[in-house]
This record gives structure tokens, sequence and C-alpha cells, in this order.
């Protein structure tokens, strides 16, 4: 059988695997729905929880195409489309493949054309190398959890003040990301205030939609907000980006 | 079933769920190696494997230390396998958590987590799947220079709607976390988008103990 990163047969063996972490999902989704169902919950904060992450998943999931793209360039659309929808991200899969490549004496983004052996060599360096969460979770998630559970059973106040300051500390190491080139403004390089006003923009958004939710008849709005800002971010970045650099 | 026993259960079928894709995953590359009658370059796995794997085998466990209380049991388990966390999984847990206003650490807030995650995965595997038979007629459009400053700038339009949000409910603890790591970022030219996952944690790290003394000093209530 002759080798091209394109094959009919790849995509089976990629589509395969993605069915199965489809399956995953759909399993866990129907457990916790009907856990949620039976402990009482209202099964309408349980269709609105869904909805909004279904209508905020679709602008970073486009970007997760443009990804599949980038690669596909070089590695063909199959392992691309696996890579992507089974733990990895763009900056992971182009650094692992970038290095794989780099190790056969290949340049990444200037492949024409794969032999089924650097296509395996690849493909499994990739795999090895990002695989770290799904086998530690297994070890080690339900302790982590327990902990967490545990520290709000013994001092509830805490517990609750844990819990945000973790989520405050993720939150301000992406904010401090969007000033990572912001040093280059004192330069005259504008191109660093970019991020700085998107995120700006979006914060503004949120913060004008989270008040007019707040009036009777614009209730809908406080679930779409967080999609909504998020789009209002990004289409702003094409202007601003056409101005500054 | 009590509490425990659905937090066990979604452990146990967590671990099934993630070893047995964790073996497919590596069958992958060994069926491709089988249907085509080769074995890897060994040199070039080895040489690629030490490049790659020693700076994702820390940054995936201090990834896991980190994300996992903050997901809760079922969306640690699928976030894990489907990836994208930061920009997508965790975001649209908080989201949901924020929304339905219960904390993760509750039954309620592992379900909303898992709910809300389990769907992201599948909407996003859908996209996806479309994204890959249409990808012909999308590459010109979606690969274009007019869009890519948008989809190139989504992570800071994501955490200035996120950051509001958190910022101004939690603003007390939220004040030296953010000014430290704008000092950071900005005066360290090292750190870019390629570090940022390893400043996660030194931000949970450094807001945990900041929110500590102000517990104990009786500033947060």
């Amino acid at each position: 059988m002759s080798f091209n990163v394109n094959s009919p047969v790849l995509f089976v063996v990629a589509g395969l695997a993605v069915a199965v972490v489809l399956a995953q999902s759909v399993y866990f989704l129907v457990k916790a729905w009907r856990r949620g169902v039976a402990v009482g919950m209202d099964p309408q904060k349980l269709k609105r929880t869904a909805r909004t992450a279904a209508v905020f998943t679709i602008a970073p999931a486009i970007a997760i195409v443009i990804s599949v793209i980038t690669l596909s360039k070089d590695l063909g659309v199959p392992l691309p489309w696996l890579r992507l929808s089974v733990v990895g991200n763009l900056s992971y899969e182009t650094i692992a493949a970038t290095n794989a490549e780099s190790a056969m004496g290949l340049t990444f983004g200037k492949v024409s054309a794969l032999t089924a052996q650097q296509y395996v060599t690849i493909a499994s360096v990739m795999t090895v190398s990002i695989m770290t969460g799904i086998w530690l979770v297994p070890l080690i998630g339900e302790k982590l959890i327990n902990g967490v559970i545990n520290l709000e059973k013994r001092d509830k106040k805490w517990g609750e003040i844990f819990t945000s300051s973790m989520f405050i500390g993720m939150i301000s190491a992406f904010i401090g990301y969007v000033f990572c080139d912001f040093s280059g403004v004192f330069r005259g390089v504008t191109a660093g205030l970019v991020p700085v006003l998107v995120m700006l923009v979006a914060a503004a958004v949120m913060t004008v939609l989270g008040l007019a939710s707040k009036k009777k008849g614009l209730r809908v709005l406080a679930d779409y907000a967080l999609p909504l800002s998020l789009i209002a971010g990004m289409a702003a970045a094409i202007p601003l980006t056409a101005a500054l650099g | 079933m009590n509490m425990n026993e659905y937090f066990k259960s979604v452990h146990r079928d967590g671990r099934i769920w993630n070893l047995s894709v964790a073996l497919i995953l590596i069958l992958v590359p060994v069926v491709i190696g089988v249907l085509y009658h080769t074995m890897p370059d060994w040199n070039g796995f080895l040489v690629g494997l030490l490049a790659t794997a020693p700076m994702y085998w820390t940054v995936g466990a201090i990834e896991t230390v980190t994300y996992v209380p903050m997901l809760g049991a079922g969306g640690s388990y699928l976030s894990f396998v489907t990836g994208n966390i930061s920009n997508l999984k965790l975001p649209v847990a908080l989201n949901a958590l924020e929304r339905a206003e219960v904390s993760i650490s509750s039954e309620e807030g592992e379900i909303i987590s898992t709910i809300a995650i389990a769907v992201s995965s599948i909407v996003t595997t859908l996209i996806i799947i479309l994204g890959v038979i249409l990808i012909t007629p999308l590459t010109p459009l979606l690969d274009s220079p007019a869009l890519a400053p948008a989809f190139a700038q989504i992570l800071p339009s994501l955490f200035g709607a996120l950051g509001v949000v958190f910022i101004s409910k939690n603003w007390k603890i939220a004040v030296a976390p953010v000014l430290l790591m704008l000092v950071l970022f900005i005066a360290v030219p090292a750190l870019d988008a390629s570090t940022v996952g390893i400043m996660v944690p030194v931000g949970v790290l450094f807001t945990l103990g900041v929110s500590r003394l102000l517990y104990k000093k009786g500033v947060l209530g």
C-alpha cells in the first residue's frame, strides 16, 4: 500500500479514535445529567448550562479548525484532526511536530512529502509527549478533588476563598500574558497594545451586558454575555491590528 | 446513591475511559506502522522525544495538579482527554459555575462543570469534523489574512471577559496577583505565550498565599 499523508486509511484510524473520545463526552454528559435530575436540580438550569457552553464553544472551536489547517500543510489532515481533537492544542502540537521533523533532518513548514516511517515517527513523538494528563488524572485526580472537598468541609469560608483564589491565580497569569509584548510600546512598537486593547474591549462589553442583563426582559443576555464579549473582542482585533500592527 | 458514591463512580468510570483512550492513542502510530509495514525511525523518535517530552511531561504534571481542583472530577477526566483546557474547557466550566452560582467542590458544581465541559467537547469535536469534511472550501476563508488577527486574539478577549467578572467579585484577592503578573510579564522578556502555562501555578500559589494571609487577618470576612 503506497503511503500518503491524506490516505483514506489514516482518516479511518483517526476517525475511530475520535469516535471513542466523542463517546466518552456523551457518556459523561448523560451520567451528569441523570445525576442532576436525580438530586433534584432544575432541568432548566441544566439546559441553560448546556446551551451556553455550546454557544461559547463555537469561536474557539473554529480557531482549532484553523490549527488543523495550519498543521495539515505538513502532516496531512488525519493526524492534526486526531491530535487537536484529543489532548492537543496548536502550540504543543507544532513544537512536537517541529522537534520530530527536525530530528529526522526535516524543516517544519517546508515538508513536501513524508514517508510512512517519518509519519509514524512524528505521530509517535506527538503522542508520547502529550499524554501525561490522560494517565496522571486517573492516578491522582481523586486525591486532589477529595482534598478540596475536605478543605471546604473543615472550613467552608476558607474552602470558598481557596477555590476563588485558584481561579483568580489562573486568570491573573493570563492577564499578565496579555501584556507580554507591552514593553515594546516604550520603544515605539505599538503591536503590543493590540491584545491589551482587545482585552479591554471584551471586558467592557462583558460589563455592559452584565449590567443590561439585570433589567427585566434582558435576563437572557447573561447566558450569552461571555460568547458575545469573546466575539466582540475578536472583532475589535481586526481594525486594532490594522491600525497598530 | 449518595454524593460519595456518585463521586466514586465518576472516578471509576473516568479511570476506565482515560486509560482506554491512552491505550488507543498509543495504538494509533502502531496500527499505522503495521498497515504500512514500517517501524519508527528510532533515532529520530528518541531525539524528537528528548527535545519535546521533558518540557511537556513537566507542564502536563503541573497542569494536572493545578487544573483538576478547578475542573471537578468528571470535567477533569474529559478535559485531559479532549485538551484545549486553558483556552476552552476551563473558561467554559468557570462561566457555567458562575452562572449557576455553585461551587466546584459541591455535587451541583461537579454536575454543572461536567455538563458544560462535555457539551463543549462534543461541540468542538463536531465542528472539527465539519471543518475536516469541508477543509477545501473552508481553507481560503479561515486561513485568510483578514480573519487572522481575530483568531490570534482569542485568549486576550476570553480572559478580558472572564477577568472582569471574577476580579470584580473578588477584587481584594485579585489586586496582588494581577499586579505581580503584570510586572513579571512586562519586565521579563522570556515570559510569553509559551511560558504562560508555567506561570499559571505560580499565579495560583501566590494568590492562595495572599488569600490565606488576608483571611487570617480578617480582611476577607
